[in-house]
């Protein structure tokens, strides 16, 4: 693993049973009653969370040790000097100044020790390895409430490939991951592979991480930033490096065109129903263009949830059930505001907007195999 | 009189309602300040029990998103602002004065405006629930604040309702000063204070110093709001981070404005009850203003995530970790006061030793953040409300409820009901822990805070089902204070001057005081001076006249006001027209407001000091 070639004081130097011990302990707190821990941030599975978790191994059993021995002191104090006669008066000790300087010292020299391990991750974080290769850099946007994902396209540096809401890496390769937000601030989160950095609006930010298994990686937006902060998630989904390549490819090509009536039908619904206003469905899209108030539907019909994480389309394995995606796209387009109340299409869109527009029910199934098509 | 353009005389001797509208006593004004501010302490939880309603399950739809904002919004506002200052600000006004030696404070009248004011503010805040509340957080920040994010008037409620609350706080902080400074009782030294009145003094400093930050804040925020400035708008190169910066130049210090007066009272319970002196009284004293130093040098460990970079969040990381050694000195010689001592398990001391327990772990949780490395994992995660739920609530709540079950015997005459005290004790000792202890956990597991649903699966259902269920122990344990407290205020038995054989002068005078709390000022020659006098110092006094030689003298009082509310009801109507800043009535209404908040202020200036029948002016 990654840390293993740092100079980072490493877990294994704590004693061992104080670890062990803690660890026990939070496991069984935290595993209990539930297997799915999706978000755990005792589980990383890459460098930088890993890191970060060591360091808070310290703390944590550092923390411990002092909540027990000083309750002990309190708890003993309180047993010990209970009062044994009403008109008993004890020695008015004003106070010891060895004693005290004694309790100043330790606590200040323990936090200084802390202080090493904290900082030298602190750098770590901020910067990713030199190692990191140009076309592992991608950029992330926030946006109510989803996220945009832009790689650089590999056949043409002028142009970059846009997805929404999943964003592919190369297993065992730092990526680099450039932060901005169009509206309100955000954060961008994957508690297993990092700590979350902020998308602050025209601040852009910067964070890095690496994935060391191929899996996918629960992401979920963690700055407060209106009514539906809940529902704004995503998923980090890491492959090997050749696939991470095909995929590349894939996403720069438009999806295949389909001769199915309905998808046609859907297709023509997609621009006089003025969908096109906000949404692109071209793959490659820079960033002055139009089309990126909503998510690119480019390949939506090929992503493993809708609405920014909020309605599962695919399997276990991750492959992409059609019905599944059928059903979600007809339950998004029946009523958004139902799944992400507050979005800017429920609340911007004339075909919900304006009860002449609204949106037949034939005109809402052929936009579903329209959308689900684009593969 | 006849520069007295109204001529209104003062009111004489009141009773009922006017009583208490006109009233200048500092010990009335703590009591309004009390039941006020635990009201709204009270309609924070309401708030909260929503909340942990809505969050017992996954996917529930106890309330809707928009609705959950709101509440999350109001309840850290409420809980901050109406309700822990506030309760401080109580016992300020009731204790300090006795504690120094004083018939006063230095200003009562403004004493009153502030109070009155505070009520303004608080009702102002609460009264946008009517037509929706912000939903910005209580944090409020940019550009969720900006009118295209949120065209309602709900924040124009948060940022005027803030201003109004600001001018309450620091008139009153400037009044504590003040009288700290001036009105102490021969002898009294700033070295011989009681140590509640060190905390307050240390903390009035720090509002006085902080609230000026928030207050530009918010009028640049009202700026960018009414007229179209850009302080906050990026569009137009304004900055959102700025508003962080300023509003943790402020917020930090508030914690500690919030928890040094909780550290205060700590500080009598434990002594009394241990029948030991303070432990290292001055080195209490010193921690005390190195954490209030220290708190200016915080502020950005509540934004570690923003991006400000390794070496800035180096240096937050160090200077926040540093804070901790004052923190922990106090807790130290906490212990070494009940250390050795013959400890009795009142009420009130029972809810400083557990202050003791429960601030522990906030502290040690603090650190954790100060860990900026996993910082980064534990921001704006359920972490965070687990750690400042115990400091505040383990913390500042604790010490509040020990210092209403101390000082209870003093402000109402009567004595509570110990069972009921303990048993509320128990109830709420084990309902915070189940209630906040959970937070931990699902913090950790990735759980992020402010949001009003979360989906199963995520391995968060059991500890938010285990949170909820917490809620109601302390809903329990609460109503049993409530009961305990109306009931013995009202038929309780009566109090002795000195029911817990205590050290300050506030117990060497009957309970409750009257209205001049001393008779004759008593001549202070140490630390913890009614103590030394009950163990057989003898004790001196300075003669009604102050020394003056006319011993015939009355005691010399303020007396009542109509004015101060007056100012107050102005301003409160001035600030209701300016939130609606889009009409014309309104701003007629703003007009209104702050005419009759002049006229206010005017009489007020020119009122008689004493009312003419009353023959003392010669």
């Amino acid at each position: 693993m990654h840390s293993s070639n740092t100079k980072l004081i490493r877990f294994n130097k704590i004693p061992k049973t104080a670890f062990l011990l803690s660890l026990a302990l939070l496991t069984l707190l935290l595993t209990a009653c539930y297997p799915d821990h999706n978000q755990s941030t005792f589980d990383p599975q890459g460098p930088v969370a890993l890191k970060q978790l060591e360091v808070f191994w310290w703390i944590l059993i550092g923390g411990f040790i002092v909540f027990v021995l000083v309750e002990a002191a309190l708890i003993y104090a309180i047993f010990k000097f209970r009062v044994k006669n009403e008109s008993d008066i004890p020695v008015q000790t004003q106070g010891n100044h060895k004693l005290e300087i004694i309790w100043t010292a330790i606590p200040a020299v323990l936090l200084i020790i802390l202080m090493v391990p904290t900082i030298q991750t602190l750098f770590y974080m901020y910067e990713a390895p030199k190692t990191t290769k140009p076309e592992h850099t991608l950029e992330a946007i926030g946006h109510q409430w989803w996220f945009e994902v832009r790689y650089p396209d590999p056949t043409n540096s002028e142009k970059e490939i846009v997805t929404a809401n999943e964003v592919y890496i190369p297993v065992g390769y730092p990526v680099a991951i450039n932060l901005e937000s169009v509206d309100v601030i955000h954060s961008f989160w994957v508690p297993k592979l990092a700590g979350k950095t902020d998308m602050v609006p025209s601040e852009g930010n910067f964070m890095w991480f690496q994935a060391d298994e191929p899996g996918e990686y629960y992401g979920q937006c963690a700055e407060y930033c209106g009514t539906s902060h809940a529902n704004m998630k995503f998923k980090v989904i890491a492959v090997p490096e050749p696939d991470f390549k095909s995929w590349l490819q894939a996403q720069s090509n438009p999806a295949l065109e389909s001769s199915d009536p309905l998808v046609q039908e859907g297709a023509g619904v997609f621009k006089s129903a003025g969908c096109t206003g906000c949404h692109s469905i071209k793959t490659v899209v820079n960033k002055g263009s139009k089309g990126r108030v909503g998510p690119n539907l480019a390949h939506v019909g090929s992503r493993r949830d809708l609405a920014a994480g909020m309605l599962r389309n695919s399997d276990e394995n991750g492959s992409v059930n059609d019905a599944l995606l059928q059903k979600n796209l007809r339950t998004w387009l029946e009523n958004p505001a139902e799944v992400k109340p507050g979005n800017l299409m429920s609340s911007g869109a004339q075909v919900y907007t304006n009860p002449d527009k609204k949106l037949t029910e034939e005109q809402i199934s052929q936009l579903v195999h329209y959308l689900s098509s684009l593969k | 009189m006849s520069t007295f353009p109204i001529s209104i005389p003062r009111p004489v001797h009141p009773t009922g309602i006017w009583n208490w509208i006109t009233t200048i006593d500092h010990k009335r004004i703590g009591i309004l300040y009390g039941v006020t501010a635990f009201i709204m302490f009270l309609s924070g939880g309401i708030e909260a029990t929503l909340m942990r309603l809505q969050l017992a399950g996954p996917e529930l739809d106890i309330v809707s998103a928009a609705v959950y904002n709101q509440l999350f919004t109001m309840h850290g506002t409420t809980m901050i602002f109406l309700a822990v200052m506030p309760l401080s600000a109580a016992f300020f006004n009731f204790v300090i004065p006795l504690q120094i030696g004083a018939r006063d404070v230095a200003f009562p009248r403004l004493n009153a405006f502030s109070y009155w004011t505070f009520l303004g503010g608080a009702l102002m805040l609460k009264l946008s629930w009517i037509g929706g509340a912000t939903d910005a957080g209580w944090f409020g920040y940019a550009p969720l604040t900006s009118v295209a994010q949120n065209p309602g008037t709900g924040i124009d409620f948060w940022i005027i309702s803030l201003q109004v609350l600001g001018i309450a706080s620091l008139a009153a902080s400037f009044n504590f000063i003040v009288t700290i400074i001036n009105m102490r009782a021969p002898g009294m030294t700033m070295m011989r204070l009681p140590l509640f009145t060190w905390m307050s003094f240390l903390t009035a400093i720090l509002l006085v110093l902080a609230f000026p930050v928030i207050t530009v804040a918010l009028i640049e925020l009202t700026f960018d709001r009414y007229f179209m400035f850009n302080f906050f708008n990026v569009a137009n190169g304004g900055s959102v981070v700025l508003w962080q910066h300023l509003f943790w130049v402020f917020g930090h210090p508030e914690v500690y404005i919030l928890i040094l007066p909780a550290m205060g009272i700590v500080s009598e319970v434990l002594p009394v009850f241990s029948k030991k002196p303070l432990f290292g009284y001055k080195t209490v004293v010193l921690a005390g203003a190195i954490i209030a130093f220290m708190g200016w040098m915080v502020w950005s460990h509540h934004m570690f995530t923003v991006g400000l970079g390794a070496v800035a969040n180096a240096v937050f990381t160090v200077t926040t970790m540093l804070i901790a050694v004052p923190t922990g000195i106090k807790v130290f010689n906490w212990i070494g006061t009940i250390w050795g001592g013959s400890i009795r398990f009142n009420t009130p001391m029972l809810f400083s030793l557990g202050f003791i327990a429960m601030f522990l772990l906030g502290g040690i949780s603090g650190v954790m953040h100060a860990v900026s490395a996993h910082d980064a994992q534990q921001q704006d995660t359920y972490f965070v409300p687990a750690h400042i739920h115990y400091v505040l609530f383990g913390g500042a709540i604790m010490a509040i409820l020990s210092g209403i079950f101390y000082w209870f015997p003093k402000y109402s005459g009567k004595m509570y009901s110990e069972r009921q005290g303990k048993i509320s004790f128990w109830l709420i000792m084990l309902g915070q822990n189940v209630t906040f202890f959970p937070m931990h956990f699902v913090g950790l597991d990735g759980m992020p805070r402010r949001i009003y649903t979360y989906v199963e699966g995520m391995g968060w259902e059991f500890w938010n089902g285990v949170s909820t269920g917490g809620v109601f122990i302390l809903i329990i344990g609460f109503l049993l204070v409530v009961v305990n407290i109306g009931r013995h205020w009202k038929n309780g038995e009566p109090a002795p001057a000195d029911p817990w054989d205590a050290r300050t002068l506030e117990w060497s005078i009957p309970s409750p005081p009257p209205e001049y709390n001393f008779e004759k000022i008593p001549i202070v020659r140490s630390l913890d001076d009614w103590w030394e006098t009950k163990q057989g110092l003898d004790y001196k006094e300075v003669p009604a006249s102050g020394g003056s030689g006319n011993e015939g003298h009355e005691i010399h009082l303020p007396q009542p006001s109509y004015w101060p509310i007056v100012a107050a009801f102005g301003l409160f109507i001035a600030a209701y027209g300016v939130v609606f800043n889009d009409l014309l009535i309104p701003w007629a209404l703003a007009a209104v407001g702050l005419t009759i908040g002049f006229i206010g202020v005017y009489s007020w200036s020119l009122e008689p000091v004493n009312d003419p029948e009353e023959d003392s002016t010669n």
